[in-house]
């Protein structure tokens, strides 16, 4: 290929001062770590604004929190889920550190709008913060923002926290737009010698995808954020319909609150595709390593992954079967709803497939991907209720949905962040983390997040409603629902305490971790590979990786050990009395090319 | 093996949990059982789907379990499996969607014979209307919206005259009968909700939204909001009663048609009016009448009650507070209690009568003389517990029913005779015949207008359903207005 031709005659201009090496970085390596940094104390934060909400659901009291304020919790606990930790952190983590050494190359292939990515992230992260000091605080309009009430009086923060908001997404959605252009360009362009589309590992697949719908996708985000300033700023109508507000009339008309939605949710259901798909990818990757088996059935997971990033653009209105959109449209979104559970369905039967017959090591990031599918499956299985339209009729806006979307968003894309964490930190610092505290972390994260969303389920058919500040008072909750809110926030108060095992071990393992070996799980794909640990700049020294094979040769018969990395060629690991079946085995399983 | 051991403990958990959990369906009320059947459908294939996953992944931790040895078997892939995985996955959903579906159909076609009601949702109260005998709805704008007029109801629309004007919190539909729900935000979206119906559907301000049911329990339902709308969101409560035909007539009845409702022609005295407007305008949602903890300050003794305002200032209840606080309720807000109170643009007269049913709730021996808003006569006698002068009564009988609207007391003729010295004075009508204006033909001009028509006037003026004590209270105001008088009265 050009790129790795060119890569390898191209000098290699080395960063030498501190500022140019850990600040002003164009390596992918240090954004990487930069975006997940910042990722994760953002996530910090909002996990603690989450304890509060549950504070204030189970313990009503305890805390002195009024009703404004916990819907500004609620709305700043979403968003920076959501957008600033989960998306930032498999994009622009997960996809700059892996992308460039899983290809082959030397970096991303634009490193400088690559810095810029980084630094536009952190700046919408601190307009986002920001808010909390504006007057009136910062947004409570619930992390979807629905107009008329997110920029009318009664909702807090309808000032200056939902301007401040919408800015911060205009910037994350700039700083996406970089990071994006390079993930994509680089998979297409800058593989290496021999490394086919096909024999790319199943995170890279999982992280461009995301990527392609995140570059689509976003613009409907962006639209919908500049129409709805300019109806708060200049008071257009976009969204907002003749109406009264807390007694005024406001000097609207003839928008539609519901376009909104149709924007905002177009691309809100893809964007859980930009968390999901990476960590589909990844957790395919930590499974076939650690089970010493190659992934079970590549090119359908490959097709698995473009599937249900295509079908994601045409499901946006299950989110809005009860807005008052024309009834019919239910019919034709329940279908194509129902009809991405199968390639989905697809990708957790190979997963299963993968560790069966295999030679399973139970190591801490083996651990977060079986626990992972456990509750990816239960949290997939209940959004075919929601996806359902009729079901979805009583289930909307209840608790149901909450726990829903918990399970599998916030809880199994977890599981695989810190299970890849675990899995690649030896690559990233050169030392492993602390396998005791990582099993610790583990089963209280597992088994605490079980506890808390799977019942919660049962309050959503029960009918209680979400984003209700407080619950006192409605007779149709039997006691017991209340004694349930109350185990699911001291169950919640344990698990987010014991995530500062996970910062301890990572902070503490950095400096006293055991020095880990190059290729410490024997792995096959190319980032084990490097000649330094952890990489230098350059990832390759003076030559680029040759691939001979795809990621996944474990356990190959007639071969030496129980892995052949991709560069190894067939001459180099056939022993003289290969067998010819072997030697077909030890040429390298070629996925044929699409 | 602890992996292996934890996710059996949590399968098996979850399974007993799903048949011993109290977390259940409330009871429901509604013909929508097919959708809990839907639930029902569901949960048996994703159970059991998931449950074969979690098995089979139990099997392969124990038996693949890496052991001195062991060595992976090398399978690519096994397009033959999954192919019929593939099949196999698709009956599951064909066999979820299709059902699904048939139920939806059902859901969005309204049957012909559905009644009507309409439910209309604003921070954060509900309020409702049903169509009057002609069977139609008036159309409705926001524009319209006023103390007066909450629905927003559109005046000159003949259609709405006669629709039945719900401004409590509590809606009656009939048992049995299917009813078609129209919805409506005058301001955020909102949503209509309850459980044991099983349908909802948002108010989109904007647009009429929809869905229909059949009430198939007698009883007393929440209504819940389920559209996040703000701060108040949480405590948008009402309730709907399913009753029997006759009780839901009888109910239905007792609401003012839109007409009545603008000319506040409501019953009762002072009191009641304040009560009527209390329970319409839901303040008694959160202000509770009887000392009950309740999401405002109680209105039980309020007037002479020691207070502390969010600010940390003391004060004592009096009536100009009381007043404020309906008004303008940002002011002087009560530490301890959410500033959720929108202000209410009353008329003075609906401000008096208010303040006439909080204090009626009980004694308030500390508070000076109240401030009249309205024009007192001069023989007011300023009493604490409320009680004035019949004349001055009638001013406000006169005031809150549009009387003042067509008979001036100054002298001027208006669209009806002035009342200045009216009482006393001869009448000429229009028949040619005379009489004295005394007691006895005032009481009948006002329950009979149109039996004696006052010469060069035109019979325009209507019933009104007046109380004696009301009908009282006008005639000893007229009496008042007059320099006239006759013997024997």
């Amino acid at each position: 290929m050009a790129y790795a031709d060119d890569a390898e005659h191209e000098e290699l201009h080395e960063p030498k001062s501190f500022w140019t090496k850990y600040v002003w970085s164009q390596d992918h390596k240090v954004i990487a770590i930069q975006y997940s940094l910042t990722a994760i104390v953002a996530g910090m934060v909002a996990l603690t604004l989450s304890a509060l909400m549950r504070m204030q659901i189970g313990l009503p009291g305890v805390i002195d929190m009024d009703a404004a304020t916990y819907y500004q919790y609620v709305t700043m606990h979403g968003m920076i889920m959501v957008i600033y930790l989960l998306t930032a952190l498999f994009l622009g983590g997960f996809g700059n550190y892996l992308i460039p050494l899983m290809c082959g190359a030397r970096d991303m292939v634009f490193p400088f709008v690559n810095m810029l990515s980084f630094w536009f992230y952190l700046l919408s992260v601190i307009i986002l913060f920001a808010s909390f000091f504006v007057p009136g605080g910062p947004s409570g309009a619930g992390w979807t923002l629905y107009p008329p009430q997110a920029i009318t009086e009664g909702t807090p923060g309808s000032g200056w926290g939902i301007i401040l908001m919408l800015i911060s997404l205009a910037v994350f959605i700039v700083a996406a737009t970089m990071g994006g252009l390079n993930y994509v360009t680089t998979v297409l362009q800058a593989r290496t010698h021999g490394m086919t589309m096909m024999r790319l590992p199943l995170s890279v697949w999982g992280i461009f995808v995301a990527t392609i719908l995140a570059l689509l996708a976003f613009p409907a985000l962006f639209v919908s954020a500049v129409m709805m300033m300019l109806d708060k700023t200049l008071h257009t109508s976009f969204f907002m319909p003749a109406m009264v507000s807390l007694g005024q009339q406001l000097d609207y008309s003839g928008g539609s609150p519901i376009l909104f939605q149709h924007l905002f949710w177009f691309f809100g259901h893809p964007e859980v595709y930009i968390v999901a798909l990476p960590a589909f990818g990844i957790v395919s990757d930590i499974i076939s390593v650690h089970a010493r088996k190659n992934i079970f059935g590549y090119k359908m997971m490959v097709w698995a992954i473009v599937a249900i990033g295509g079908l994601s653009f045409v499901v946006w209105a299950h989110h809005m079967y009860v807005s008052g959109m024309n009834p019919y449209f239910g019919f034709f979104f329940a279908t194509t709803t129902l009809i991405i559970a199968i390639p989905t369905a697809i990708k957790v039967y190979n997963w299963v497939l993968t560790l069966w017959q295999g030679n399973l090591h139970l190591t801490v990031p083996m651990l977060f991907a079986i626990a992972f599918i456990l509750t990816f499956v239960v949290g997939g299985m209940t959004g075919l209720f929601l996806g359902n339209v009729i079901v979805d009729v009583p289930l909307s806006d209840t608790y149901f949905v909450v726990a829903h979307f918990h399970m599998v968003m916030g809880v199994a894309p977890i599981l695989v962040v810190f299970g890849a964490i675990y899995h690649w930190y030896p690559k990233i610092t050169g030392r492993m983390l602390n396998d005791t505290i990582g099993h610790i972390h583990f089963w209280i994260t597992f088994i605490g997040t079980y506890l808390i969303y799977f019942p919660m389920h049962y309050l959503g058919v029960l009918g209680m409603p979400r984003r209700y500040y407080a619950y006192e008072g409605y007779d149709f909750l039997p006691e017991s629902a209340h004694d349930l809110n109350v185990f699911i926030t001291v169950v919640a108060l344990i698990l987010g305490t014991a995530q500062f095992l996970f910062i301890f071990n990572m902070l503490y393992s950095y400096f006293r971790g055991k020095v880990a070996s190059p290729n410490p799980w024997k792995a096959c794909s190319l980032e084990w590979l490097t000649p330094d640990t952890p990489p230098a700049h350059g990832n390759w020294g003076d030559k680029l990786p040759v691939v001979h094979r795809w990621a996944y040769d474990y356990s190959v018969p007639g071969a030496p050990d129980d892995f052949v990395a991709q560069t190894v060629s067939t001459d180099e690991v056939a022993s003289e009395s290969a067998t010819d079946d072997e030697l077909i085995e030890l040429e390298g399983h070629q996925p044929s090319e699409t | 093996m602890a992996i292996a051991v934890v996710l059996a403990l949590l399968v098996i958990g979850s399974v007993l949990f799903n048949f011993l959990t109290p977390w259940t369906f409330t009871p429901i009320a509604s013909n929508w059982g097919s959708i809990d059947a839907m639930i029902i459908i569901t949960l048996a294939v994703t159970g059991i789907v998931t449950l074969a996953i979690a098995v089979f992944l139990i099997y392969v931790l124990v038996k693949y379990r890496t052991r001195p040895g062991l060595k992976a078997h090398y399978q690519p892939e096994n397009k033959k499996l999954e192919w019929w995985l593939i099949g196999l996955s698709s009956l599951g959903i064909i066999g979820m969607l299709a059902p699904g579906l048939v139920v939806y159909n059902d859901y969005v076609t309204v049957p012909e014979e559905a009644h009507e009601f309409e439910a209309v949702g604003t921070q954060w109260r509900w309020m409702f209307r049903y169509p009057g005998d002609d069977g139609e709805f008036g159309t409705s704008e926001p524009r319209f919206i006023n103390g007066q007029n909450p629905l927003g109801l559109n005046p000159n629309d003949p259609k709405g005259q006669d629709d039945r004007i719900i401004l409590a919190n509590e809606l009656y539909v009939p048992e049995g009968r299917p009813v078609k729900a129209l919805l409506r935000s005058v301001d955020v979206l909102h949503n209509f909700f309850i459980p044991q119906i099983r349908a909802k559907m948002d108010l989109v301000p904007g647009i009429v939204s929809w869905f229909w049911f059949t009430p198939t329990v007698k009883g007393r339902y929440e209504i819940l909001c389920a559209e996040l709308c703000g701060v108040g969101h949480y405590n948008m409560r009402g309730h709907m009663v399913i009753a029997e035909q006759e009780e839901f007539e009888t109910w239905l009845a007792s609401k003012p048609t839109f007409a009545e409702s603008l000319t506040m022609g409501t019953m009762g005295g002072l009191i009641e009016q304040g009560k009527a407007l209390a329970e319409g305008q839901g303040c008694v949602a959160c202000h509770s009448v009887d000392g009950s903890p309740s999401l405002a300050p109680t209105w039980l003794d309020i007037f002479g009650r020691e207070t502390t305002l969010a600010d940390g200032s003391e004060i004592v209840v009096d009536e100009a507070y009381f007043r404020e606080s309906i008004t303008d309720p940002r002011a002087k807000l009560v530490a301890g209690f959410p500033p959720v109170m929108i202000a209410y643009d009353f008329s003075e007269e609906q401000l008096d009568a208010l303040v006439a049913y909080a204090r009626s709730l009980g004694a308030d021996s500390e508070t000076t003389e109240p401030e009249a808003a309205t024009d007192a006569t001069e023989d007011s006698s300023g009493a604490s517990d409320g009680a004035i002068s019949l004349a001055e009564r009638g001013e406000q009988v006169a005031s809150q029913n549009a009387c003042s609207g067509c008979h001036s007391v100054d002298g001027t003729e208006v669209i009806g005779p002035t009342w200045k010295d009216l009482y006393g004075s001869e009448r000429t009508f229009t028949d040619g015949t005379t009489t004295m204006a005394d007691e006895a033909y005032l009481r009948e001009s006002i329950l009979n207008p149109a039996a004696k028509i006052v010469e060069g006037f035109q019979p325009v003026m209507p019933a009104v359903s007046l109380t004696e004590e009301q009908v009282d209270a006008l005639v000893a105001y007229a009496k008042a207005n007059s320099s006239l008088s006759l013997e024997g009265e």
